[in-house]
């Protein structure tokens, strides 16, 4: 990209996120409903709970359990991906496995599993991965899947081994989609610990919305909710310059 | 197998010449869902020496290269390659592919490089054998470019300094000029000729153009209309020491064109 198509890109991102707020703060002021704070006043406590340490302890509870869900699901629903484009017979077995549960609706399965797995650490991971694992294994098994076959022939004529043809071939050429699946999947995971705190353990961010609503505190519960959408927003962003520097140099703008 | 050579093809007087560098042999190939492709192309490609396959389109062209590269099965039929049949690809055998497959992810540096990358061959030594081959390709100033960054000539070229940087005996080229304008294919004519004098390859070079196959080819090879069998091997033999534009105005040359036309028309009326 040169200066000046990146220059407008980046000054419509600024004016679209200007104009959201701006809406914000016009429903807040109206107000549409009394539990809809002005953007101004949530930022207030947005800032008030940065300052306070309140956002900090909060997301070091939820974070571990996304952290260790995510790459969890990462990990084996990738290898899992690998598979099931490889092999037509896993392919056969897991496919539809993941096409149901991708379908189902995850998060009304969520407090069954405090039968299992109690109200801890255990079952906020579950939770995660329950809600993760369908797209990051279905999105990896498509951007396997669809290699294309014109640089699997070339590898071949020029000699590659499995080993090779899986680095070198197969998982860039999946790799956008797989990171795809992996932004979407973390989107999810988060979403699944944030209904784990809601419904069965009240910690972490999820008890920040919880404990703000019962006290009608709603500049404080909508701040908590733009946190989550904030932190969301910044880490896929990073995990895509991530991709892009494994996988795609090509991609990247210059 | 070892059949009795009683026919009077191509075959039979190569069999005075030393051993050929490929000798296909009875190729037939039916791809899945019943499409029969090649139906016992036979032909030696000698050693040292510029074979061209020409055809009409979607007679099979591409799937004889690839069952000589390795990359396909035959139905029937086989390959043999200095004597030893063909089992799957080798290092002996460089393809040049018709829609070039490159890593649209790779620099053209690493693509060039990366036969030898997966030969295992060391990053800064493949690195300037690579180099030396993008000089020769005239693609000098864009080692750094990614794939989709190059005009499609420009792309086939990496695709020929991949195939040539491995170094391989054999080159089996499946319409390395197609998508380079005349002038530039002229070139590039010349370059493959220089550049195969100077190396000693044996060369199958698929082509759509008549001219170009007289104009290089010691030997042409003339499929049929699918499903492909060997209608002609013609020798154009055409003394190449004068100029180009010289050449290509001597009797020899338009003779041969001239036949090749009268053989391909065959197959194009009907
Ligand atoms: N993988 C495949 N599966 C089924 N049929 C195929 C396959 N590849 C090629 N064919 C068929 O085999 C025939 C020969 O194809 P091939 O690509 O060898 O022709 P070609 O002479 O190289 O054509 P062109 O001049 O257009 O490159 C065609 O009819 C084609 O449709
Ligand atoms: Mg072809």
């Amino acid at each position: 990209m040169s200066a000046r198509p990146r220059l407008l890109s980046w000054t419509l991102r600024i004016a679209s996120i200007v104009f959201v707020f701006a809406l914000w703060e016009w429903a807040g002021r109206i107000p549409v409903s009394i539990a809809f704070p002005t953007f101004t006043a949530a930022m207030s406590a947005f800032r008030e709970m940065i300052l306070d340490g309140t956002f900090a302890s909060a997301y070091a509870e939820t974070i571990g359990p996304l952290l260790v869900g995510v790459l969890l699901t990462a990990l084996g629903g990738m290898l899992a991906g690998l598979v099931m484009g490889l092999s037509p017979k896993a392919e056969w077995l897991g496919l539809p496995l993941f096409i149901v549960l991708q379908a189902s609706p995850s998060a009304a399965i969520i407090p069954l599993i405090t039968f299992i797995y109690g109200i801890g650490f255990a079952a906020k991971v579950f939770a995660v991965v329950l809600l993760s694992a369908p797209v990051i294994v279905l999105n990896s098994y498509r951007g396997i899947h669809n290699t294309p076959r014109s640089l699997l022939e070339m590898s071949e004529a020029f000699l590659a081994n499995r080993r090779q043809r899986i680095w070198k071939i197969v998982l860039p050429a999946a790799s956008g989609l797989i990171f795809a699946g992996l932004r979407l999947g973390i989107a999810q995971g988060f979403t699944g610990a944030v209904l784990a705190e809601l419904i069965i353990t009240p910690t972490g961010v999820g008890d920040l919305i919880t404990f703000y609503r019962s006290g009608a505190d709603y500049d404080y519960m909508f701040a908590s909710i733009f946190s989550i959408v904030l932190f969301a927003s910044v880490s896929l962003s990073l995990l895509q310059k991530l991709e892009q520097r494994i996988f795609r140099p090509e991609m990247r703008p210059t | 197998m070892n059949h009795p050579h009683t026919d009077t093809g191509p075959r039979s007087t190569a069999e005075l010449a030393p051993e050929p560098a490929v000798r296909v042999q009875d190729l037939t190939k039916e791809y899945p869902g019943g499409i029969q492709a090649l139906d016992k192309v036979t032909f030696d490609m000698p050693k040292g020496e510029l074979t061209s396959i020409i055809g009409p389109s979607g007679c099979g062209k591409t799937t004889t290269l690839k069952i000589i590269a390795g990359l396909i099965e035959p139905s029937a039929g086989e390959v043999m390659v200095y004597g030893k049949a063909v089992r799957g690809p080798g290092p002996e055998r460089a393809f040049v592919f018709q829609e070039f497959a490159l890593l649209p992810w790779a620099t053209v540096l690493r693509n060039v490089a990366f036969g030898l990358e997966l030969r295992g061959v060391g990053k800064k030594e493949r690195e300037d054998m690579a180099r030396e081959y993008i000089v020769k390709m005239n693609l000098a100033g864009f080692e750094d470019a990614y794939p989709h960054q190059l005009s499609g000539g420009m792309r086939q070229r990496v695709g020929l300094a991949r195939a040539m940087a491995v170094d391989a005996d054999i080159l089996l080229m499946d319409e390395p000029f197609a998508s380079v304008d005349e002038q530039i294919r002229r070139k590039f004519q010349e370059d493959l000729l220089h550049l195969l004098s100077v190396e000693k390859k044996s060369v199958v070079f698929v082509t759509h153009s008549i001219e170009e196959a007289v104009y290089v080819s010691d030997q042409i090879v003339i499929l049929t209309r699918g499903p492909a069998h060997v209608s002609k091997v013609v020798r154009p033999g055409i003394d190449r020491s004068g100029d180009s534009q010289e050449i290509r105005r001597s009797p020899g040359y338009l003779d041969s064109v001239e036949n090749i036309w009268d053989e391909l028309r065959e197959y194009l009326e009907e």
